[in-house]
């Protein structure tokens, strides 16, 4: 147990370096408020409304740790079609719906909601959010509004966007245009370059600072008017005593329509599935490794965006890139986002009037900025390098999206995911006979390792990866965990991802996960995150090596030793144990050979039993090649060796001397008298001291192995040190 | 008490290709519990199909096997309950039908339906064979019930009989008797306590069973208690195919209704996906 910390001393300590980064980060949430709320048709303030209620609300209420809430990028789309279906007043009741929803989704513990879509899907959709951001904004930033229905003709029109901005004749737009572009350079390169007085301040604070200092430059310098167009700029602010005498108008008359509940639905799910892939992602970088409460997160969040509904502010949730900035600037708990809040009030109160400076098209750029991230064409690179199919999933749920909107995009993106699924396997009912029926089976080995081993059957996909989770999030992170699939015909891409973002949290708690079983599966990509499916006729091996097979090269590198993935038939110098007496070989693979060909580490295929009562085991074994000539015996512990106790008719063999030894092992063999000689103290005291394994020799070589099942690769390691040390004593 | 189980074994026989495994297994059961054998045959009698019989269990003949076969025409379900009762038979036999590919086993509607109304005992065949494959390894529940007791005790007496080498006796503890829901560190090492709390205290309970059994029937054998956390019913059957068990023994489930079988748990689970061969003590 870890002795229980003095919470408030720490959290005295900590506090300079929370306060410092909070306030860094209200430097990104400033600009980035205002442009996402005037994105949305919002007025400029309610985005810091946002920010200034989520921050304060949830970093009381709230179950993460260094996450920041404000305005988000995915909900951008989603409140623009509120605000101008329904209008603000109608808008704002809708807001306060989807806060009561949240809430509501935290006390059903709804927190896996974002477990429940293809990751490819929802990648689709926000894709399809960058676009939809980036489509409107783009012509703003050359300082030239448009209206459109449809966010495809958005995109369409930005060629002649640019193609009207190279031939502005008014010096006010070409002023706005020149702003949006000057700031969309600052977005890009600021990342680019490496000067630590330029990066004390955020690129969206740079844009604002310059753009503040451009027009007073013009005001009190040059004594002229901004000459950007009056159109382009930030309309009026109000002061900080004006927001909080002035509430809006809220209008719930629209409660009964389709459209309004449409909207709340858009709304809470964009809101929930954003925050919670933040949070996710946020904890992955958390230096302390906390895990966060999602669903009380969840309820922090539903409380925040009904208070901000109420102030007049929009939807609040955990924003991603925000938050980063909050871990790498040092925040360390959630006063640094009570601060980012607080810096934010700060900000209104001073400096309202100022804001009134900025340029529209260079609050813009910064968004445009964001959408482009959120669509960049890397992002495609990698979906198509997991795996065509992904490509479809992506596509299929950013078009539905684009057209019709975020509901059906996503739902789209569900079912073709499903037919995909059923297309690759071939089979149907793999999938509805099993989809409602538990699948996974977790307990503690019985030995003094005490691995959690969990066993998947059928197929594991996104639709019923809750079931996996489960089971994983009820393990403390400092354990060693062996998943195994061999039992499940079917994995999927999403489950891949997940599993693979355990992998990283395990080995930073200085735990262990290790996936096993997949080594007989078929995939298309090389990517470590593409989905397999059981063959049954295993290809070659070669194309496409699983994570434990990589694994096994790694160590094959660091050993020195030569690897091979291959099957291989030739099995005839296993032939002479005693333990495949009564077994048939079928094959050996994965074999890692040291150079004086000694040592061969390699999983091993075989079948206990014919026909109807066949069985196939696979396992991991270590044979090494002795100089001297030694007696046959067998040691083990259990009964393993009580299968073959009748075929040779022995008997164990006790030592006086060592009776802790004679209790502990069963040790068989024919020729009692050397093999008494051959166990002299030393080997004696070696098993004694060391973790159980199977041995058997059948007079010039050993045979080593542990259970009946594929190791993961800390046992193979564990295996391999054993041998060593094993054929050190015995020569 | 133990030494009055199973004195007579039904089985339900039908001209099958499994036909001549299912009996050679009854027959040889028959032999190592000292029990009769009462074959069963839904449908007329005929010479021929008495005399392909008595071909099958002429080698057990020899071996002093008593036996009796009743031929009955009828409804396959309601005749084979029947019988069972009138001829009080212990333990019934049944070969469950194997579909789709080499893993997965499906029971056939008749010995489903079999399973949940008889009041004896049920051994459920999923690869019956000509030949003796010695039964090594013996899974048993070990759910914290009243029946549990009687259960545990058969199947030290069964795996005694049958000569096994291992017995692991599985308690499954689900989720809402840990009533810890793990959602941040906190929670995370609660539940890792309770969960401990738990597993020493099943498997006191279940030491205290063990305890009770005969010393003779332990001789031999390999005793291993597993506590596993999740669905019950469900993860036994699992853990059964995983350690690769020759037999799993159930308690009998309390009565279950038309609305059980459309969201399936406990044996029902089992019964939908036989992972090996399962004896369901009544």
């Amino acid at each position: 147990m870890t002795p229980k910390k003095n919470n408030m001393s720490l959290f005295f300590k900590q506090l300079p370096k929370n306060i410092f980064s909070g306030f860094v980060v209200s430097l990104i949430a400033l600009p980035l408020g205002l442009g996402l709320a005037m994105a949305s048709d919002a007025p400029a303030i309610a985005g810091v409304i946002t920010a200034i209620v989520g921050g304060v609300i949830v970093s009381i209420l709230g179950g993460s740790h260094v996450t920041i809430t404000g305005p988000g990028n995915g909900l951008v789309g989603v409140t623009l079609v509120a605000i101008s279906t329904l209008g603000l007043e109608t808008a704002y009741a809708a807001i306060i719906c989807s806060g009561v929803l949240l809430m509501l989704l935290g006390f059903l513990r709804m927190g896996n909601l974002a477990d429940f879509f293809p990751s490819s899907a929802i990648q689709g959709m926000l894709a399809a959010i960058g676009l939809i951001i980036l489509g409107k904004q783009f012509h703003i930033m050359f300082g030239h509004k448009i209206s459109r229905a449809n966010t495809i003709d958005y995109l369409i029109e930005i060629p002649y966007t640019i193609n009207d901005a190279l031939h502005y004749e008014n010096t006010g737009l070409i002023y706005a245009a020149g702003a949006g572009v000057i700031s969309l350079m600052i977005m890009v390169f600021y990342s680019k370059i490496r000067n630590k007085y330029l990066q004390l301040i955020p690129a969206p604070m740079w844009i604002v600072l310059l753009s503040i200092g451009f027009s007073y430059y013009f005001e009190f310098i040059l004594h002229k008017n901004n000459p950007i167009a009056i159109d382009y700029m930030i309309p009026a602010i109000p002061s900080f005593s004006e927001i909080t005498t002035e509430l809006p108008n809220i209008s719930f008359s629209g409660i009964g329509g389709l459209g309004f509940w449409g909207s709340v639905l858009s709304l809470t799910l964009i809101a929930s599935i954003e925050s919670l892939l933040s949070i996710k992602a946020v904890d992955k970088l958390d230096s302390e490794k906390r895990r966060s409460n999602v669903n009380r997160d969840l309820k922090a969040l539903g409380i925040g965006t009904i208070g901000s509904g109420f102030l007049g502010g929009l939807n609040v949730v955990t924003v991603i890139a925000r938050s980063s900035v909050n871990v790498n600037n040092g925040g360390t708990n959630r006063s640094s986002n009570f601060f980012h809040a607080l810096f934010l009030v700060v900000f209104i109160v001073l400096f309202s009037s100022q804001l009134t400076r900025i340029p529209l098209p260079a609050l813009m750029a910064i968004l445009v900025y964001t959408g482009y991230k959120l669509a960049s064409p890397d992002l495609i690179k990698k979906v198509f390098s997991i795996g065509k199919e992904q490509l479809i999933i992506f596509f299929v749920t950013l078009l539905t999206t684009l057209k019709f909107g975020l509901i059906i995009g996503i739902t789209a993106g569900v079912i073709i995911t499903i037919i995909i699924h059923f297309i690759i396997n071939k089979n149907i009912t793999l999938f509805l006979r099993h989809w409602i029926k538990p699948n996974v089976l977790m307990f503690r080995e019985d030995d003094e390792k005490s691995n959690y081993y969990v066993s998947v059957k059928h197929f594991c996909t996104f639709a019923n990866f809750y079931r996996l989770k489960q089971k994983l999030d009820d393990i403390p992170e400092e354990n060693d965990v062996i998943v195994d699939f061999s039992l499940c015909d079917f994995v999927d891409h999403t489950v891949m991802e997940n599993l693979n973002n355990y992998q990283s949290t395990f080995s930073k708690n200085g735990g262990h996960f290790d996936i096993v079983g997949l080594d007989m599966h078929d995939a298309d990509s090389k990517h470590p995150f593409a989905l397999r499916k059981i063959v049954a006729v295993p290809k070659l091996f070669g194309y496409n090596l699983t994570g434990r097979q990589e694994n096994l090269e790694t160590i094959s590198n660091d050993y020195e030793l030569v690897y091979s993935a291959e099957k291989n038939k030739d099995t005839l110098f296993l032939n002479p144990f005693l333990f495949f007496k009564v077994k048939q070989i079928n094959h050996i693979y994965n074999e890692l050979t040291d150079k004086s060909k000694s040592f061969k580490i390699f999983d091993i295929e075989f079948s206990e039993g014919e026909f109807i009562a066949k069985e196939v085991i696979r396992t991991s074994m270590l044979h090494i090649v002795l100089n001297t000539s030694i007696p046959v015996f067998t040691l083990d512990r259990e009964s393993l060796i009580d299968k073959v106790y009748a075929l040779a008719g022995f008997s164990d063999i006790n030592f006086e001397h060592h009776q802790d030894f004679s209790k502990r092992f069963h040790l068989v063999g024919e020729d009692k008298e050397k093999i008494k000689t051959l166990f002299n103290d030393d080997l004696i005291h070696f098993f004694e001291s060391n973790p159980y394994y199977h041995i058997e020799s059948n007079g010039n070589s050993l045979l080593i192995f542990s259970k009946q099942r594929l190791a993961s690769t800390k046992e193979i390691k564990a295996l391999l040190d054993f041998g060593k040390r094993l054929k050190h004593v015995i020569s | 008490m133990i030494k009055t189980n199973f004195h007579t074994i039904g089985i339900g026989v039908a001209f099958s290709p499994n036909l001549k495994a299912n009996i050679c297994e009854a027959a040889r059961l028959s032999l190592f519990f000292e029990s009769k054998l009462v074959l069963i045959h839904v449908g007329e009698t005929s010479s021929e199909k008495e005399q392909k019989l008595q071909d099958i269990l002429n080698p057990f003949i020899k071996q002093n096997l008593n036996y009796e076969i009743v031929f009955k025409t009828g409804e396959p379900v309601d005749v084979i309950l029947s019988i069972s009762e009138d001829k009080q038979v212990k333990l019934l036999i049944l070969g469950a039908l194997q579909k789709e590919n080499f893993v997965q086993y499906y029971l056939g509607t008749i010995a489903r339906k079999i399973t949940r109304q008889a009041q004896c005992s049920i051994l459920l065949l999923i690869k019956p064979s000509v030949e003796r494959v010695p039964c090594k390894h013996i899974v048993v529940n070990g759910l914290n019930d009243p029946k549990t007791k009687q259960t545990i005790s058969i199947a030290y007496y069964v795996s005694h009989k049958l000569q096994s080498k291992k017995i692991t006796i599985v308690e499954e503890i689900t989720k809402q008797e840990v009533a810890v829901i793990v959602h941040d560190d906190k929670s995370l090492r609660k539940s890792a306590i309770v969960k401990e709390r738990i597993k020493r205290r099943e498997d006191s309970r279940v030491k205290q069973i063990i305890s009770e059994v005969p010393e003779h029937f332990k001789l031999g054998l390999q005793t291993k208690t597993q506590s596993i956390f999740g669905k019950r019913g469900y993860s036994i059957g699992h853990y059964a195919q995983f350690v690769r068990a020759d037999l799993l023994i159930m308690n009998a489930p309390l009565k279950t209704r038309f609305f059980d079988r459309l969201f399936p748990h406990d044996i029902e689970y089992i019964l939908s996906e036989l992972p090996t061969d399962v004896l369901i003590i009544r």
